[in-house]
């Protein structure tokens, strides 16, 4: 508790200059992620999810513009972080899993090849293994992963492989170093659901058992509930909510968060029950947004939320942007099963 | 062996006369159907995609298609929807045996409007040059031979149906929001009036947000318009809304196929089990080990999930299980009771 977090971001906002005016993708966006935490940021297209985890690893499109805020991890401002320095830190100390392995591998060179380019890349990194050779290295970083007979698999190409098997590689590839975060960024996109949950059981179970925070970035709001402690909602690049992760399902506060969840085919819904979100996300080239960016699909909207931006607060548990929140329920103790 | 029709029915509004048009000879009824590719590099070696499949959709019902990427659903589709010629069996459309039609003379047949399918990404199978107006009434120009003002109207009635204002019929795929691309790709379907449409995860590439709006309006159309739906999706819990009963591919063979609410709560294959247990949002899961086994010449023997299955025995590896009636299900499993 008194540790400070391994992740601080504060007030962080982005924008795109293009052809079509000025996107504001990012705005006031608040995160923190402790050591060993797993924390899901979900949202839809156009959250602003991928281009806040992009912004923080420093790989944003050159269009990109931060407007401000900090964003600190351990000790590095990673906002005036040189490139050079960046460039040390990335796939060492904060790592990434791109959405299509296929596409984020490359398709030319040998699943070998393309481990040991990282791992010599970082070699002189305190804490790299230098008694054992970089091929032992690979071998072991594909065991890791639970790829069978990795000796072999070591020759193999991206498409030689199934859409499983190379996403297990790209783990393979972002773990290699060890890092301290890991930003995963819709891993099983594309994937069966039972290669799915086999995927996100490993991707968990070695951060559990290497005490690595990791970054899950989500539209799939039950997934995430699945395999997080704690999880952010974003909307229209707003954080809008942020809860323990049985506390968020039991007692959503955010109007979008709820609408999220009930628009979700669950066990239990049925094609009437859907809710969909009304509206559409705004388009974050407006000049007149409104302060509260889900103010005009918003049923409990007031003149304020168009006026006043809502903060998340970032000191408390159970944090929500909103003027008018739902109701703390009853249960907002921890729900007693599960 | 609990199905309480009390839910199922409570859960899902049957289309009026579903009931009872089911007892009449179905709409479609695929019986013993084959398809074999050859592989490339392999003399006489050849790839069961669809490996003696025999299913059923009744007027006005709506079956789901379920199953891992390279299982076979989607070359069950092609075939179904006679984009596919197959290696064997029959396609029986009221009457007629689609299979004996080769695909290339299909396209042009009258029967093509019968049958029409809605494609997975409507941002790959619009064609970007192509408005909302025109994409729409392409089919109708085709295979219903209509003139320019015979079609306009009818793509004002369809937009209509699907709930697409008709300002937006004169604008390009990319001027869309992905929902209502999704609009104009069952809008395109629907034009012809078909009877049956396949959905081949109509709804995969959109956000849930807009997904609910679109299976609304998939389940509205089919109780106003009588319409029956071949559904194909990953996601089980989008299946389970849409359908009536549902089917479960393996490895190229239907191994249960059911009522959806009974199939999904209480599966009685062991591969129906871990899909099913893989539904994020839920209880344990079942982990499967193994890798699937080839495709390409499998054992005949064999059941195709021996190897996988958590419960395999012996008799497993020497005879493989034929789909046999389990209750009000079938289920191709020695051990389904």
């Amino acid at each position: 508790m008194t540790q400070p977090p391994l992740l601080a971001v504060k007030d962080f906002g982005l924008e795109f200059r293009t052809r079509g005016g000025v996107v504001r993708a990012l705005e006031g966006i608040d995160l923190q992620l402790n050591k060993g935490e797993i924390v899901g940021l979900v949202g839809e297209s156009g959250s602003g999810k991928s281009v806040l985890s992009y912004a923080l690893l420093g790989i944003s499109d050159r269009a990109a513009r931060v407007t401000g805020g900090t964003a600190k991890f351990g000790g590095i401002d990673l906002l005036a972080a040189s490139e050079a320095e960046l460039a040390d830190l990335r796939g060492r100390e904060i790592s990434m899993i791109f959405q299509s392995p296929r596409t984020a591998l490359n398709p030319i060179r040998r699943v070998g090849d393309q481990l040991q380019d990282v791992l010599r890349r970082h070699a002189a990194a305190p804490g790299a293994d230098l008694s054992r050779s970089l091929k032992q290295r690979a071998v072991q970083a594909l065991r890791d992963v639970a790829i069978a007979d990795p000796e072999r698999r070591l020759a193999a190409y991206p498409f030689e492989m199934s859409g499983g098997m190379c996403q297990r590689v790209m783990i393979a590839l972002a773990l290699a170093c060890r890092p301290q975060l890991l930003i995963a960024d819709e891993p099983t996109t594309g994937l069966d659901v039972t290669t799915q949950a086999a995927v996100m059981d490993l991707i968990t179970g070695l951060a559990r058992e290497r005490h690595m925070a990791t970054l899950f970035i989500t539209h799939d709001l039950a997934l995430a509930a699945d395999h997080c402690d704690r999880i952010v909602v974003m909307h229209a690049g707003h954080a809008v909510e942020s809860a323990p992760t049985r506390t968020l399902f039991a007692t959503p506060r955010h109007p979008y968060t709820a609408r999220l969840m009930s628009s979700t085919p669950g066990e239990r819904s049925s094609i009437a029950s859907l809710e969909p979100v009304p509206g559409n996300l705004p388009d974050l080239k407006r000049d007149d947004l409104p302060a509260c960016r889900f103010a005009e699909r918003c049923e409990r909207v007031s003149e304020r939320c168009r006026r006043e931006p809502p903060r998340l607060a970032a000191d408390t548990a159970h944090a929500v942007a909103c003027w008018h929140p739902l109701h703390r329920a009853a249960a907002i103790e921890e729900p007693a099963d599960a | 062996m609990h199905d309480t029709p009390a839910a199922v029915a409570a859960a899902r509004k049957l289309p009026a006369g579903a009931a009872a048009a089911a007892g009449a000879a179905p709409l479609l009824q695929v019986e013993a159907l084959h398809k074999r590719f050859p592989v490339a590099g392999r003399r006489g070696a050849k790839l069961h995609a669809v490996d003696d499949v025999s299913l059923h959709i009744g007027r006005g019902e709506s079956v789901g298609l379920v199953g891992e990427s390279g299982c076979g659903k989607s070359t069950l589709v092609r075939l179904l929807a006679r984009l596919l010629d197959p290696s064997g069996g029959r396609i029986v459309w009221a009457g007629d045996d689609l299979a004996e039609i080769r695909a290339e003379r299909f396209a042009r047949h009258p029967l093509r409007a019968d049958i029409q399918m809605v494609f997975q990404d409507p941002t790959d199978s619009l064609n970007p040059r192509f408005s909302a107006r025109d994409a729409i009434a392409e089919p109708l120009r085709l295979l219903k031979g209509l003139s320019a003002a015979e079609a306009a109207a009818r793509v004002d009635v369809v937009a209509q149906q699907v709930g697409l204002p008709l300002a937006l019929l004169p604008r390009y795929p990319h001027q869309l929001s992905g929902g209502q691309k999704a609009r104009v790709g069952i809008a395109r379907a629907l034009a012809v009036q078909p009877r049956l449409l396949i959905l081949d995860e109509p709804t995969a590439a959109l956000d849930v947000s807009v997904q609910a709006v679109v299976l609304q309006l998939l389940a509205e159309l089919r109780r106003e318009l009588g319409l029956s739906y071949l559904f194909v999706s990953h996601d089980l819990n989008v299946v389970r809304l849409l359908t009536d009963r549902v089917a479960v591919m393996y490895l190229g063979k239907i191994v249960e196929v059911g009522p959806s609410e009974a199939v999904f709560r209480a599966p009685r294959h062991p591969y129906t089990r871990a899909l099913v247990s893989a539904i994020p949002g839920q209880g344990p899961r079942i982990r499967l080990t193994g890798e699937v086994s080839s495709p390409i010449d499998p054992p005949a023997h064999a059941c195709r999930f021996h190897g996988r299955c958590p419960q395999g025995e012996d008799r497993c590896a020497r005879e493989a299980p034929l789909l046999r009636p389990v209750g009000s299900r079938e289920v191709a499993c020695h051990f389904a009771e």
